[in-house]
């Protein structure tokens, strides 16, 4: 059963191998071959899945071991798996929710006449994900780190014809390079601490403590905060958070799978998957907290200014991964928590996202939420589908938002103290923005009266249901995001099936858990008010009004580019400016100068070979009679 | 007789041939103040084994005259050449050797 693992990479690879290589033939039929493929690997993971849970708790860690990849004296890199809970819940998110926007991908991208090349990318990025969770050692763990982001690099590029959609591809890739290095620095210092970066040893196995605990703790939180800059990097964490919402270039099944459901969650799986490192190292899990909550309140705000539908969905993307962050920060009261949040994000932004896909359908691939309005006339389907994620993740009472996110800010009051206060707090604060901007694009998109207009060629949008290889996969995510959550929490079945690998401890709360949800629900109501004044009762303009400062930062995503262009951009020109004036200076004056001197000293010299054999025989003779000199000289003295 | 004076007869010797390779343009006679010069030093190191009383001078002495045989065979082969090629013995009308 365990040799099942390394096949559930191996079929996509296969379909990715197979669609790249097999050219202009496999054009009709390459669709089909990515779905199946992406499907037989989810089928591989419920099997898995099935033999896991008929195990006891504590032998449910399945490995295996390929190959010897790098063996030099006592130093071993090895290809190995290792799935245990944590990584089957991943598992079964990825082909699951892959296999999902496979199916959807078949009608969304059908006039596409690179289809192909599509669905290779997409399995490619299936294989690159279930090899980031799969692996057994942080170095493989670093292949499909990698190949995530290449996958995620060539998707949001997709188009590459717009030079809006190669510019956000660039993007992407250069921010996740600076994260990447984190991750690689982080796995050099574990290695010349601890001298491995395998999983078993290094974080222990069930029963068995590792040793990345007895390191000090200056070296653990040095490692802690490596880790964390590559996870700011892949989830798209302040300070590294600027490309996500350019990425909303790729094609909308794109934004779904890979910049909602599961790349952007890499981060936290990484916090997660290093629990024994970040337990031992509070400064770094304060650290953690303070991104996630600042990113929670960035994403939030940035999310209510956009009228780029799928733009404010990326805000919200990146502050429901700040919940998860947060959580995942404050140690083992939140680690479950964050996995439970991510899983049911996974089900309901994917759903939002294949939503927003479905109306851009409809619509032309027009985008901004102000020329939508009325649509749940037209789009019965998709109005239900997006209606039931839009009552998730704002934590509507019952379906699976209010479950994950409420556990969330119950573990930040847990948290205790004045840090505790404060992260409650924001995560409070949070979910009510939250209902605030999905309400916005709820009703943006989907009420009022309708305001589409011919585009500039003069077609007039014909608003349509999209076909059911479209629709089927939003409908099971709606009931994903419906059920999910209270299928997690009826008797703690999440918490007890993660806690042998992730650990779990119940915080002492200061406030009840009744008032934070009490709580939460009025916040979730004011809210939501707040944006159904200002959108649902009065008419919304079809062109954006100027709006307060807050609103027009927003737009312009808090600042972000404006701030790296004028720091790092900027900073980074000034920077080489001088180097280069100093190398042109000092470094080519001191070697063109000696290059220069030598060069006259040889030109002269050369005036001395004039051909006459007397001449020599003269600088032969004072030659000799010098030596002859100093040696009496010498004997003299 | 006091040897110290065939020391100054050959360094005498040495003096003229030294001048005669500086000064002189012909070949063959550079080449004839070439072996004057040697035979200076042969003298030399004759005296000098007379004086100390062992026969080390006299060694050298032979091992230069075999060297100077050798370099007269090779020398004269050069300027024959050379003024067949040239129709001069003037070793300043041979300097092409410089850049």
């Amino acid at each position: 059963m365990e040799n099942l693992i390394a096949l559930l990479i191996a079929a996509p690879l296969l379909g990715a191998a197979v669609l790249l290589c097999g050219g202009r033939r496999l054009d009709a039929v390459g669709q089909w071959i990515g779905t199946v493929l992406a499907a037989a690997s989810f089928v591989i993971a419920a099997v898995l899945f099935a033999d896991m849970l008929g195990k006891s708790p504590e032998d449910r860690t399945f490995t295996q071991h390929l190959f010897s990849w790098i063996a030099v004296g006592d130093f071993r890199a090895d290809v190995g798996f290792q799935l245990d809970q944590l990584s089957m819940t991943f598992v079964l998110l990825i082909t699951g929710v892959g296999s999902l926007i496979h199916v959807y991908s078949i009608g969304y991208m059908e006039h596409d006449e690179r289809r192909r090349r599509f669905f290779g990318y997409l399995n490619l990025f299936l294989a690159a994900m279930l090899l980031l969770v799969l692996a057994d050692n942080y170095l493989l763990l670093y292949v499909g780190w990698e190949g995530v982001g290449l996958a995620s690099y060539l998707l949001i590029g997709f188009w590459q014809h717009k030079p809006s959609a190669a510019t956000a591809a660039k993007k992407a890739f250069l921010v996740n390079r600076v994260g990447d290095m984190g991750l690689s620095i982080a796995i050099m210092l574990m290695f010349t601490t601890f001298g491995t970066f395998a999983f078993g040893p290094l974080l222990g196995t069930e029963g068995h403590s590792g040793i990345a605990g007895d390191a000090g703790e200056g070296k653990l939180t040095a490692i802690a905060l490596m880790l964390l800059l590559a996870a700011c990097g892949k989830s798209a964490q302040v300070p590294l958070q600027s490309w996500l919402g350019d990425a909303m270039e790729g094609p909308t099944p794109v934004s779904a799978l890979i910049h909602a459901a599961t790349m952007v969650t890499a981060g936290v799986y990484l916090i997660v998957r290093s629990a024994a490192v970040f337990n031992a190292a509070p400064d770094a899990q304060l650290v953690v907290t303070v991104v996630g909550g600042v990113t929670l309140l960035f994403g939030a705000i940035v999310g209510c200014a956009k009228d780029d539908i799928k733009k404010a969905l990326a805000g919200s993307t990146m502050s429901q991964i700040g919940y998860m962050v947060l959580a995942a920060g404050l140690g083992p009261i939140g680690y479950v928590f964050a996995i439970m949040h991510l899983v049911t994000h996974g089900f309901f932004k994917a759903g939002l996202f294949l939503g927003a896909g479905s109306v851009m359908h409809g619509m032309n691939d027009e985008v901004d939420m102000r020329k939508f309005g009325g649509l749940r006339k037209y789009m019965p389907v998709t109005f239900v589908t997006f209606g039931l994620g839009y009552l998730a993740i704002i934590g509507f009472p019952g379906l699976s938002g209010f479950f994950s996110k409420d556990k969330i800010i119950e573990a930040a009051f847990a948290k205790g103290g004045t840090e505790g206060w404060i992260l409650g707090g924001v995560a409070l604060l949070g979910a009510a923005i939250t209902a605030y901007y999905m309400t916005r694009v709820m009703i943006m998109t989907f009420f009022g009266e309708k305001r589409w207009q011919p585009d500039a060629e003069g077609h007039e949008p014909h608003p349509h249901e999209s076909p059911s290889s479209m629709t089927i996969p939003m409908i099971v995510l709606a009931f994903g995001s419906v059920f999910a959550g209270a299928f997690f929490s009826i008797g703690d079945r999440f918490v007890h099936w993660l806690e042998p690998v992730t650990g779990h401890s119940e915080g002492d709360s200061p406030v009840s858990a009744l008032t934070v949800t009490a709580a939460t629900m009025v916040l979730l109501v004011v809210g939501a008010g707040i944006a159904y004044l200002q959108y649902g009762r009065s008419s919304v303009p079809v062109t954006a009004p100027r709006g307060s400062l807050l609103t027009r930062a927003a737009r312009r995503d808090l600042y972000q580019d404006d701030f790296n262009h004028v720091v790092l951009v900027r900073g980074g020109e000034h920077l080489t400016r001088s180097l280069v004036y100093v190398d042109h200076t000092l470094v080519d004056g001191v070697v063109n100068g000696t290059a220069a001197s030598v060069g006259g000293l040889s030109g002269r010299l050369r005036k001395l070979q004039n051909g006459y054999a007397r001449s020599y025989a003269v600088s032969m003779f004072g030659g000799a009679a010098i030596l002859v000199a100093a040696t009496l000289l010498m004997r003299a003295v | 007789m006091n040897p110290v004076n065939y020391l100054y007869l050959s360094a005498l010797l040495f003096t003229i041939g030294a001048t005669g390779v500086l000064i002189r343009r012909n070949a063959i006679v550079v080449f004839m103040c070439i072996e004057l010069m040697l035979n200076a030093c042969n003298l030399a190191f004759v005296v000098f084994s007379r004086m100390h009383g062992n026969l080390d001078g006299q060694i050298i002495a032979f091992f230069t005259m075999v060297v100077a045989a050798a370099e007269v065979v090779v020398g004269l082969a050069i300027i024959v050449s050379l003024f067949r090629s040239r129709h001069s013995a003037s070793v300043d009308d041979a300097s092409l050797m410089k850049l």
